[in-house]
Order: structure tokens, then sequence, then C-alpha cells
């Protein structure tokens, strides 16, 4: 029943000679410090607006809060104590055992990696950690907001990403119950003002594309020159690296069997599984905790996913109201 | 308008393309077909080095008509490799805010307000006073008779944010005016 | 690092991944604690007890690298008789003024060979040779001459190393314990990581900030790391140093060619009245023709710079037009600078890209200086608060100041950024970077090239006619540099002047391509002798952008680093004394006895003809005094100094002290702080009292400042973009939960912090970020205060000043203010405003009984009168 959702190979086949090898991001977590340049490089290149309320978000260091029609990277900020690192270690440790195909077991040949001759043995527990995580759009494998666009604004690129086109969107919103991960929303004038009293007209940014569906588009009119994403471009630690799909999954399972091998089992992968709810994604990450710590879905599943099943369900649904309208109808006769 | 063929029409092409679903090339609009990087309208692209700290990251400024449209990395650098921070990625906007002042502004003695000026009236006024304030305050000699040939009546304060030909400049314009007092960040 | 130099960290990122282990000691939990291997948290002020620890931990357990130490450093090296410990002197080096709280240095000296000289040294030394911080360039005071007197065996016990042993022998891991709340397991971490990555194959790094500068005596901080790195053998080799991560684009090079008081470029000092009343004083002063390296030859540096300034005007009849410049009298930094503006004694005041009402230490005297003055000109990209301070300032809503009184004239012109000029930058590791243009100004604004050259232009106008001597140096100042159609000044032609060039003879006008090239005899002219060659063979060497992916790792055709396109300074130290690397693993430069010179990956440091073997000619000076075992080539003896026998002003050996104000005494000596720092006892620059003193319970709590990586400094470049604010849009405190609870504040709510200058409020976060430490036998709670906040009306975010709850007391070497540790009280909730602020703050000074003269009293210990070693004792 698949044919009902995208084909992500197909769409991208049916670019013809444009037609590249899909491109995803890879963000290292483990190496992320938090400094936002990704959000910012994202915002300049994008001509995206200030967004932001002007006041601390109550969480870290995080003033950003989510994904949104104006900020297309957001950076999460962690503090967790001991207890809590020693279940993420634990967490991992029983994914490990259990071959979870989005982690994979730590593959002989690199674990050594480029750092051989490393004390490996594993580290103590620290006391605490300040975990920092780059999100972006998912540019999932089958994704739901392409799926539920009802105008073909949204569409598979030949980069295999996921794109609005902003003159044909209309601003319906459909994609926004759509995607799995809450990340695409609809641009509106009311969110790009500051809620404080601060006076702030002095500032007001003009902005493109009022009304209609914003997201990442992956640096479409960057990679279309062979360019590498603003975000991963000037990301100082190359905690988010970029480059062909294939590519990118193996230098994260590589990555993940890496820190297993130095004791870090609450290293896991995140959107690395073919098999998920969203057929993996085009961007991957590379956790130190439970996805939902990140504010990130589980088990995220494309809702066009259940769409056959959903069908047969209304069918029979659909057979059993008739029947009860005929029985109703029969029944009313009668009175 | 655009011209519009009937080849181009969706339907066509999504039954011409393999895209059975019409996600993908088939649903593909004039604007995104012709999507370029916008850098691509500049006219000028210089190397540059970042504004901020003292780690002087390379940068790549675009600019088209006079103006910068673009600030990025700049992959040559041996330092930076292409990477900015938040502050360095924000310098187009350094450049570019809508919070920069731009024009001269004056507020005189007493007043609630500042008042829009001309820059060269205003030089003249800044020589001026500084003239004067030389005179006031010069010293011939110290307490002790030895010569100290300067005034202390005009001070300076800043240096870490701009160049070494300007550095230069100021320290010798006032060394040979005989003011001593010019300090800059790098003492803070 | 990674919080305020990410891109610089990249690098850092790469060696861990190569396996190095990255290790923070911060007060505070920073994002580079984050992914460092290991965060150690000590208490703000504390660094020198555990460096100290660390000297003293190499030191006993013979962990030096012995053949470096021998060779390198001054460890064999005999001091003077006459010198006194701090382990003998309560904490007090001999030759301390109780009355003028200044140290004399001579009995610091290194021992002469001869007795005659030795009876001659002591006493012998007039008043005035004393050292003052503001007298000496970059190399210190000179050394008479380099023939010392050496102990090889190193157990002489008034040789150098035996001195460091002793020195140092309370700083153990248990006093570290004690004073910077560091555990004896952590330290041991820290030894052990440090020591076992250093030696032939293996190198450690020291990077820091102004976590190390920002104290009452911030330079011998960085002192005490030079020793350890000189024990270690970590100096001049790739991979070790000490790095100095700066905070400004060009901070670096403000201070080499300097907008500074005490400097003129290339690190000479500026003369000082009485002192140097002759060029050859003045240049005698920085450094004896008799001592060794480079210094030597300041006569050729000052006079090529005083015909760059003066041109035909300086030349041998008139000592090159020494008279000229004009003397220091002490000093005139730029806390001084606001003294005498609240004396009303300064008339004109120019901010040049700098924001001293948000970003210098007590804001309030910084304001309130402003409002003393006849004149402000501000030169900045936006209306910063200290070009509104008189309309929108705290000290308006306290009702301190009113507008409608303030008689201060402000000029705010506005500024060429970075893509509106050209011009060159250097980074912090010396490292010069030409930017080119990419568009004009827009409307007023204008590069500072412009406007100081237009202003000279102006000024010299206006004096054109003058028979006054006063006016001469303005009127023969070279000040012709050609412009283009905007006006602007052409960058390159200034950089040329700072090159330098022959001024006569075949090749007049030729740049000159080394320093070594200078003469004292007026056929050279040069702005800047560490930059010449900077444009050699008249090429912009910085400008050179031969990508870093076509080099190796040095990269030595990106742009030009000074001096002589060094990358690596010492980089002598790199090889062993027979000049072959120390290993393969870290060779840098090494000798080639087959051509007999220095080669490698690098310029060499170091005469590149010098052999290793060569021995020092005891009658020689300068260069060519130099052994081939002196790689040092910038001190007078050649050698990495242990123990600095000139050129501080606070001890030859670092010590520790507790800062000004501090909630501990101090637990190594009865002195409790840097007995010589500069204090400014004045009522609007009040301070808590230290422990065990009456009313330190008031300012209970540290507070220490810092920056954040979403903003800059004072914010100036930050607060005004809109990109950068909506990221940290808000001032905040950070404290641990347990400080949450006991003063009563709650996450994400509101607390007022109160010192004895001021008081503020901020957000609160609450977090395990930050954890109080024991120290001194009691629980030590530090507040963190991000600075980047100002009051005004025209950024896009605005909040209360750090900067106005500190102090003002100086390192004396440098006229620095510490910024890292002062004391306050934390409470609940916004703080009140107008009239209501100033007397919460001064119910609380009443509270602690504090005068002017609390914390300034400097000589805290009973001083033993030095026993004057004379030379029947001999």
């Amino acid at each position: 029943m698949r044919s009902l959702t995208e084909d992500p190979a197909r769409s991208a086949e049916a670019h013809g000679e444009r037609a590249q090898e899909r491109k995803s991001f890879f963000t290292d977590t483990s190496i992320c410090i938090g400094c936002k340049a990704c959000e910012v490089a994202c915002k300049e290149w994008n001509g995206n607006p200030q967004d932001g309320d002007l006041e601390l978000l109550e969480s870290s260091y995080d003033n950003t809060g989510s994904l949104g029609a104006n900020t297309w990277r957001h950076v999460a900020f962690v503090e967790q104590d001991q207890e809590r690192i020693q279940t993420a270690r634990e967490s991992g440790r029983k994914l490990v055992s259990l071959g979870m195909p989005g982690v994979g077991p730590p593959s002989s040949s690199g674990a050594s990696g480029p750092s051989g001759g490393r004390d490996t043995t594993p580290p103590d527990t620290a006391e605490f950690r300040w975990l920092m995580s780059s999100d972006v759009c998912k540019h999932c494998t089958h994704a739901g907001c392409l799926d539920v666009c009802p105008t073909g604004a949204l569409y598979r690129t030949e980069f295999g990403t996921v794109k609005v086109q902003e003159d044909i969107c209309n601003g319906c919103g459909t994609c926004v119950g759509g995607c799995p991960f809450g990340v695409i929303e609809r641009r509106d004038e009311g969110i790009i003002r500051a809620k404080t009293e601060r006076n702030q007209s002095r500032y007001a940014q003009e902005i493109a594309n009022e009304g209609t569906a914003n997201k990442c588009t992956f640096c479409h009119d960057r990679l279309v020159d062979g360019q590498t994403p603003a975000c991963a471009q000037t990301c100082p630690t190359t905690s988010i690296k970029f480059g062909e799909h294939t590519d990118m999954v193996h230098q994260a399972r590589e990555r993940v069997a890496h820190l297993h091998s130095e004791g870090m089992t609450e290293a896991r992968l995140y959107g690395a599984n073919p098999q998920d709810g969203v057929g993996g994604t085009g961007s991957v990450f590379l956790l130190l905790d439970e996805p939902e710590v990140y504010g990130l879905p589980p088990d995220p599943r494309v809702p066009t996913k259940d769409l056959p099943r959903m069908y047969k369900h209304t069918v029979v649904a659909a057979a059993g109201m008739l029947a009860a309208v005929g029985a109703s109808f029969a029944w009313g006769g009668r009175r | 308008m655009a011209r519009i063929t009937p080849l181009e029409w969706p339907v066509l092409r999504q039954l011409r393309s393999r895209d059975s679903t019409g996600r993908g090339a088939a649903v593909t609009s004039r604007k995104t077909r012709r999507t370029a990087p916008r850098t691509d309208d500049a006219d000028t692209v210089v190397q540059s080095i970042c504004p901020y700290c003292a780690v002087g990251c390379g940068q790549k400024v675009f600019a088209k008509d006079d103006r910068v449209i673009h600030i990025e990395g700049d992959p040559d650098s041996p330092i930076s490799r292409g990477r900015l921070c938040p502050k360095g990625a924000a310098s187009e906007q350094l450049v570019n805010s809508s919070g920069r002042q731009t024009t001269v502004l004056y507020r005189a003695p007493r007043s609630h307000d500042w008042e829009e000026f001309d820059r060269d009236r205003a030089l003249d006024m800044i020589a001026d006073r500084f003239v004067e304030a030389r005179r006031r305050h010069w010293e011939d000699e110290d307490e002790h008779g030895n010569p100290v040939n300067r005034t202390m009546g005009v001070a300076s304060l800043g240096g870490a944010t701009i160049d070494n030909e300007e550095n230069y400049l100021i320290k010798k314009l006032f060394s040979a005016a005989g003011a001593v007092q010019i300090e800059n960040q790098a003492r803070i | 690092m990674a919080e305020c130099h990410p891109v610089g960290f990249q690098w850092v990122t790469e060696a861990q991944q190569r396996g190095a282990r990255v290790i923070h000691i911060d007060p505070r939990f920073t994002r580079t604690s984050a992914v460092a291997d290991k965060h150690v948290a000590l208490r703000a002020g504390s660094d020198i007890v555990l460096l100290g620890a660390l000297i003293n931990y190499v030191l006993s357990n013979d962990l030096h690298f012995d053949e470096y130490v021998r060779h390198y450093t001054n460890a064999a090296t005999i001091v003077s008789e006459d010198y006194q410990d701090t382990e003998d002197l309560n904490g007090l080096f001999s030759g301390y003024d109780p009355q003028k709280g200044t140290y004399d240095a001579t009995s610091w000296s290194y021992a002469s060979r001869g007795d005659e000289e030795k009876v001659e040294e002591p006493g012998t030394e007039p008043e005035s040779d004393v050292a003052e911080p503001d007298e000496y360039g970059a190399g210190g005071p000179s050394l008479r001459h380099a023939d010392v007197e050496r102990d090889d065996s190193l157990q002489d016990p008034r040789s150098v190393f035996q001195l460091l042993k002793r020195h140092y022998r309370r700083y153990t891991p248990e006093m570290v314990e004690e004073t910077c709340g560091i555990s004896a397991e952590d330290f041991h971490h820290l030894a052990e990581s440090i020591t076992k990555n250093s030696g032939r194959e293996r190198t450690t790094a020291f990077c820091y900030a102004v976590g190390w500068t920002q104290h009452a005596q911030g330079a011998q901080f960085i002192r005490t790391a030079a020793v350890l790195q000189l024990l270690l053998g970590n100096m001049g080799r790739p991979g070790g140093g000490i790095v100095a991560l700066r905070g400004h684009a060009t901070i670096q090079g403000s201070t080499d060619i300097p907008t500074l008081f005490n400097l003129l470029p290339g690190y000479l000092p500026m003369p000082e009245a009485g002192q140097h009343d002759s060029l050859e004083d003045f240049t005698g002063a920085i450094g004896s023709k008799l001592q060794k390296g480079f210094w030597a030859n300041a006569d050729a540096y000052t006079v090529s710079l005083l015909k760059a300034w003066f041109g035909d005007a300086a030349h041998a009849g008139n000592d090159y037009a020494f008279e000229y410049l004009p003397r220091l009298t002490g000093a005139h930094g730029t806390y001084q600078t606001v003294e005498r503006m609240l004396r009303d004694e300064l008339d004109g005041y120019f901010l040049v890209g700098q924001n001293p009402a948000v970003g210098s230490a007590n804001g309030k005297m910084q304001r309130m200086g402003m409002s003393h003055l006849k004149w402000l000109v501000v030169r900045d990209f936006s209306l910063i608060e200290s070009a509104t301070w008189w309309k929108d300032g705290p000290e308006i809503e306290s009702g301190e100041l009113r507008t409608e009184d303030i008689d201060t004239e402000v000029f705010f012109m506005p500024a060429a950024n970075h893509t509106e000029k050209a011009g060159s930058f250097t980074q912090t590791q010396r490292l010069v970077q030409w930017r080119h243009q990419a568009v004009t100004p827009p409307d007023d604004a204008q590069s500072e090239l412009e406007f100081f050259h237009e202003l000279g232009r102006r000024i010299r106008a206006r004096v054109a006619d003058s028979s006054d001597p006063r006016d001469r140096p303005l009127l023969d100042l070279t000040w012709d540099y050609p412009t283009d159609e905007h006006g602007e000044p052409d960058p390159e032609s200034v950089l040329r002047e700072i090159n330098g060039y022959y001024v006569d003879g075949p090749d007049a006008g030729t740049p000159l391509s080394a320093f070594t090239q200078m003469r004292a005899d007026g056929s050279t002219a040069g702005g800047c002798w560490i930059y010449t060659g900077i444009f050699a063979d008249g090429v912009n060497q910085a400008a050179r952008r031969r990508p870093g992916h076509e080099q190796d790792e040095t990269a030595a055709e990106w742009a030009w680093a000074w001096p002589a396109n060094r990358r690596i300074l010492y980089n002598r130290a790199s090889a062993d004394p027979e000049g072959r690397p120390w290993s393969e693993r870290k060779k840098h430069i090494w000798w080639d006895q087959e051509n007999g010179r220095w080669t490698g990956r690098d310029v060499p440091d170091f005469p590149e003809t010098l052999a290793p073997g060569t021995k020092s000619h005891p009658d020689a000076g300068g260069p060519d005094a130099l052994a081939g075992d002196d790689p040092f080539i910038m001190q007078a003896d050649g050698k990495g100094w242990l123990f600095a026998p000139n050129g501080l002003v606070d001890g030859p050996m670092p010590t520790h002290y507790e800062p000004p104000e501090s909630p501990i005494s101090n637990p190594l000596y009865a002195q409790q702080s840097n007995p010589a720092r500069i204090t400014l006892p004045r009522s609007d620059n009040l301070l808590a009292p230290s422990a065990a003193q009456h009313g330190s319970e008031v300012y209970p709590h540290v507070f220490t400042t810092y920056r954040l990586t979403e903003h800059h400094t004072a914010g100036g470049m930050s607060r005004f973009l809109p990109y950068l604010s909506e990221l940290q849009p808000e001032m905040f405190c950070e404290v641990s939960p347990e400080f949450a609870e006991l003063v009563g504040i709650e996450n994400y709510g509101w607390a007022t912090i109160i010192s004895p200058r001021s008081a503020i409020e901020a957000r609160v976060l609450v977090t395990d970020r930050v954890r109080a430490l024991t120290a001194g036998g009691r629980r030590i709670h530090q507040v963190g205060l991000p600075y980047h906040w100002g009051t005004g009306t025209d950024a896009v975010v605005e909040g209360d000043a750090a900067n106005d709850l500190l102090g003002i007391t100086l390192d004396p070497n440098v006229q620095i203010q510490g910024s890292k540790a002062a004391q306050c009280d934390v409470i609940p909730g916004r703080r009140p405003r107008g009239q209501a602020l100033l007397d919460l703050v001064e119910n609380y000074r009443k509270r602690a009984g504090i005068t002017v003269d609390t914390g300034n009293q400097k000589l805290t210990a009973p001083y033993p009168e030095p026993q004057t070693t004379t030379s029947e004792e001999d």
C-alpha cells in the first residue's frame, strides 16, 4: 500500500537529469557547543525575522523555544543531574543490547577509529551535564507535510529534501497537522512582534512569505549551486555535518560505535532507521539521551502511513453507518 | 506573465515524469526551477575578517549596488575554515540593522534631545574644542620641574575594534598634540 | 573557549577527537565545560594557589623537563643575597615600602660576579629607579648585563630552582582544597594529566582569557602559568604555550600599535618625566647595550619611530625630536582619567568603539565622570549607552543627575564598519590580517582613519601660524597621507609607514624587510618595529590569502604574523640544546648542520645562523651575545624566567593573595591582599570588608562577571542586532539551587544584587551548573553575572549592568581592574527605583560600617624590617 504515500526515490528520480544523490544532515550533539551560530546563519541567509519575545524562555540558555515559521534551526539546552545521566546510559545500553537498527552495534573496524590508543575505560558518570542539540526539519523519507499538501506547494526536491514553494502555497495549513515533528508552521504577522512592551518599532523587519507555510528549505538555493547549507557551513565544531544521505548515516553509525567503545552507551541515533514511522529522516541525529529529552517525538509516524488501514476502517465504518441508517429508517418506519 | 506551454501543465508533467504521486518534479513552479543562490546577484565579493572577537575568522562579504547583501565564513581561512559563531554570522545585520545610526547627532549643553547635525560643522567644532582644551590644560613641567610637554585636557578610549592603521594615526596625532591619556579595551 | 571563542574551539574539538584531554578550570560551568572531558570549579581569585600547587607537585616529584629547564630557563641563576622570600616576611618580599605601598625591586636582582659590584649594587640605585609599571615596555627594565652567576647543579639555596621550591612548598593539594575548593582527587587528576602530557613527546597548552587578567594581581596569574609551562618544557613548542584568548578583533593590534597611555608602538615605553630626559637615558633604560637579545637595539627602534613621525624635523642634532614626545608622571590609565573627569580636570573625551557606561568597572563613576566633561565625542555604529546616559542613564532614573543640569556637549559621529573600510586587524596569535573594503560607508559614517586624519588636518590648520614651540610637534608631524575621492586616506600608505623604509641612500623610500635593518642614525624610519616586514618587497603581506587547505599546518602564506612572520614565539625551544627536535612528533624548527642554519616549519625565532653550541661572549651585548642555547631572545639573559629579577612590581615569583574583597582570610599568609595593588579610595568606590573584618557578613557572597556566546562585551555590537538580542534577551544571574534556597530566590524570578557600589536586578537562573564550594572553612556561594546589558532606550534589549556593581582596584603591573571576584548580597525581587535604590545601597554600607579606608589598607601583616644584607656578612 506504499503507493498512497510519496516515494522519495521515485520523486527524486522524476527530476531526471537534475536528480542528485539524496542530501542529509548528521547532527552530532556530542560535540555541539550550543553557540547557536546555526540559528543565526540560517536566519541571515533566509531572511527570516527575529521572532523571540525578548524575554527569558525559562529553559536554560534556550530562548528560541522551538522550530517554527521563522526559526528553522533551534538549539535545545538540557541540564541533567547524575541520576538522569545514569538512566540515559542504562536506556542506551538496552538499545545496544537489543540491537536496535537505529543504533547499530559497534562496528569492529570503526571502533578504534582515529583515536586508537585512547583510554577506553568507561568514564565515571559525571555529577552533571549540559546537553545541547541543534534541531532542524527532518526532511523525512515519508514526509507527512508533503503527503497532505493539497496544492503541490510542498515537494520533494532533486536532492531528496522537502521544500515549500512559497509561490504556490495558499496558506491552508494542512501540512502543519501533517508533520509528526511539529516543524512546519504558517508564518503570520502575529508571531514576529515581540510581546514585550519595549519600543521595537525601529527594529521592525520586513518579511517575505507572510501567510504561507514555512520551514527549513535545506538551503535549496545553496544546494543548487553546490554549496553547503548555511547552518552546516557555519557550525564551528562540525556538530552539524552535511553530505550524501548514505554517507551521513554511515558517519553517524561510526560515531555512535566509537562513543559506545568509550563506554558512552547513552549515545544513540535518531532518524537513521529506515523502518521507523517516517522511513528514516534526512536529518540524522546522534543523541545522548531519549529523544523526548530534546523535545523530539520518540516514535514519529507519518500520518499518511496509516491511510490504507484507515481507509479499510473507513469502509467498514461507512458500511456500518449505512446499515445503521437503513436500520433506523426501518425501525422508524415501524413507529 | 510567464508563458504557459501545454506541456508544462502539472497533470501532463506528472504523467510525463515518473512522479506518479505528484510530489516531486511534477509540481515544481517556474520560480522553483529557477532557484539560485541570492549571492549570485552580488557584484562584489571581498575577503574580510570578522569584527567581533580576536580569533580572526575569515569572512566573505557579498555586496550589490554598494550594499552588503550577505556575509559568510571564508573557507580559505586556515584559522576558521569557513565557520562563524553567532556573532560573526550576524555581522550582515551589524552592517544593515535598522538600529544603526548613520548620521551625525549633536546634543547641546542641558538639552533633552539630539539634533541632526552637519558632519563638517561637527568636525570643525571638535577641532576647535580640541585645540582649546589642549591649551587650557597644557603642562610644560611637572611638580619637580622636569619637562613634561603635554596636555591633560583631552583623553581617548577605544581602539580594540578599529584597525591597526587607525590606532597608529590616533597615537601619532595625540602624541604630537601632547595628549597622553589614550586608552583602549586592552586595559580593561 | 567554546563560550567566547567558538570558532577557535573547533581545533580543541578536533584535538579531543584525536585523543587530547580537555580540562576546564572555571568558577562557572560554561558551554566549554559542557564538552570538556572534565570541569574543575574553583573559587574565583584562587588561581595562584592551584597553579602554585601544580608547580610544587612538579618540583617535589621531579617531574620537570630537566634538560629544558637547565638549558633554557634561569633555574641555575643565582639571586642576590639581599633577596628575601614571602616565606620569611609574612607573605611579602624584600624591598616593600609600607609608606608608599610599593616595592623596590633591587633586592630581587641576580647576584653579580665580582665582589665589587655586589657591594655596590644594593642601595645605590637611585629611588627613582624603582620599577614603575608604566615605565617599561614588554621587555621590562634592562638587566645591566648578561653575565650572571650560575650553579648548574641547581643545588645552591640561592639558585632560582631552589628558591622556587621553597617559595611554593606550602602550596599543597590540601591547601588547594582549603583555598580553591577543589578536591584532592580533582587536583591529582589535573596534575597527572598535565605532567603526563608534557615532555619530549607531548605538550600541554594553557588557554586563558580575562578570567586571569582581571584581578588585582592578574599579571601574576599568568606568570604562574608561565613558570609551570617552563618547568614542563611547554614553551616555544607546538601544542604548548600560554594561549591568550583575546576578546576584540584587534585588541592585540591595539596593544602592539598601542592606543595605551604607557606605550609607544612596538612595546617601547612612553618616556617618564625626570627619568628619560634624553634619548640616551630612554633607550638605555629599555635595553642596555650589554644585555643579551634584541631589546639592546631599542635605540634603532626609537629613532626609526621618531623619523616616521617627525620626518626631517627629527635629526641627530635634536635627539631625533625626542623632546617632542609628551612625558608621563605615573599612571594615566582609563580609571585615573575618570578620576580627573570627576575633578573637572578633563574637557574632552573621545570614545572610539567603546562603551564604558556599560563595559567599564564602576559604571556609575564612568557616567558621572562623563557628566563633568565639557564635550564628548562618541564614534560608534549605534546610540550606545555611553552616548545617551545624559537622557536615559541609571542616574537620571535615580535622580542623581538631571538632564537639564548636564552641560556636556555630545557629538555622535557614526562609524564605518569592517566592510566599509580597508585595514588590518591583529588577531589573538599576532596574525595581522588585511580586510578589503566591500562598500562605501552610508550617510555620514566614516572610518577612524578618515575622522582622525581630518581632525589632525583641522587641528594643524588651527596652529599653522603658531610660533609657540608647543605646537612644533603638531606642525612637524608627517601627516600627508594620500586620500581617495571620499576623503579616505589610503590605509596601505599608513601600513607602509608602520612597516618602515629607508630614509636616504640608494634605497631611499624602499620598504624595510626586517627590523634588523633599522638603524639609530636616522637612516631608517618605521612606525612600529615589530611590524617591520609586513610590507616587505613593497607587498602588503597581511593581505596574503593562500588558502589554508593548500598549505601545511603553519599556513605561513596566509596573512602575516609579527615578528617576521613567526607563528610560534621562542621556537628555538622546540629543539634540544644540540638543535635536534625534542621528538619526531613535536618537531618544529631544528638546526641544519649541513647548511649551517636553523630551518623547519616556521620562521626560526632565533638568529638564523647561530649554531646550537655557540657560547656567549662575556663582553658582547645584544643579539651577538646570545648563546646557542638562549631561546628566549627578548630576555636580557636569553632564558625563560622562573624567577623575574625585574619587570614586575609586585614580586619576582607569583604569590597568592586574596582579592581585595574576599569571603575568607588568606590561608597562606598573614598578608591578605596584594600589598602593591593600586587602590582608588573614594566615596564612590567603596569596598566591602573582607573576611574577619567587621561588616564582612553584610556582603557574604562572591560575584563574578563574564560573557555569553550570543553577546559581545558591553553590547554595542550585539544588543542592537535583533538576531543576537533574541538569543539572550535579558540580564540574569546564575546561582546554585542551594543558594537559591538560602536567600529565597526562585528560578526565573527576580533578584537584587547589592554591592558597596550599587544594586542591580536580574532574572534568576537556578542551576546545577553553579556549585557552592567549601573554602576557608566555610560555604562559599558564587553568583555569576554576564555583563552585556546596560540601561538605555536605543538597543533591542536592555537591562541592568553588572559592571555597576564592581569597584575599581587595579593590578599594579598593568593597571587592569579586578572584575572576577567581589562581594555582594542577594535578596529576592526587583530592585527599588529612584531614591529608594540609593537608600538601599547606603543602608548596606552603614550596616557594614564601610569607610573609604575599608579594604584599602595595603599592608595587613607585620612587615619585619628586611635585614639589609651588607657586604660585611659575606
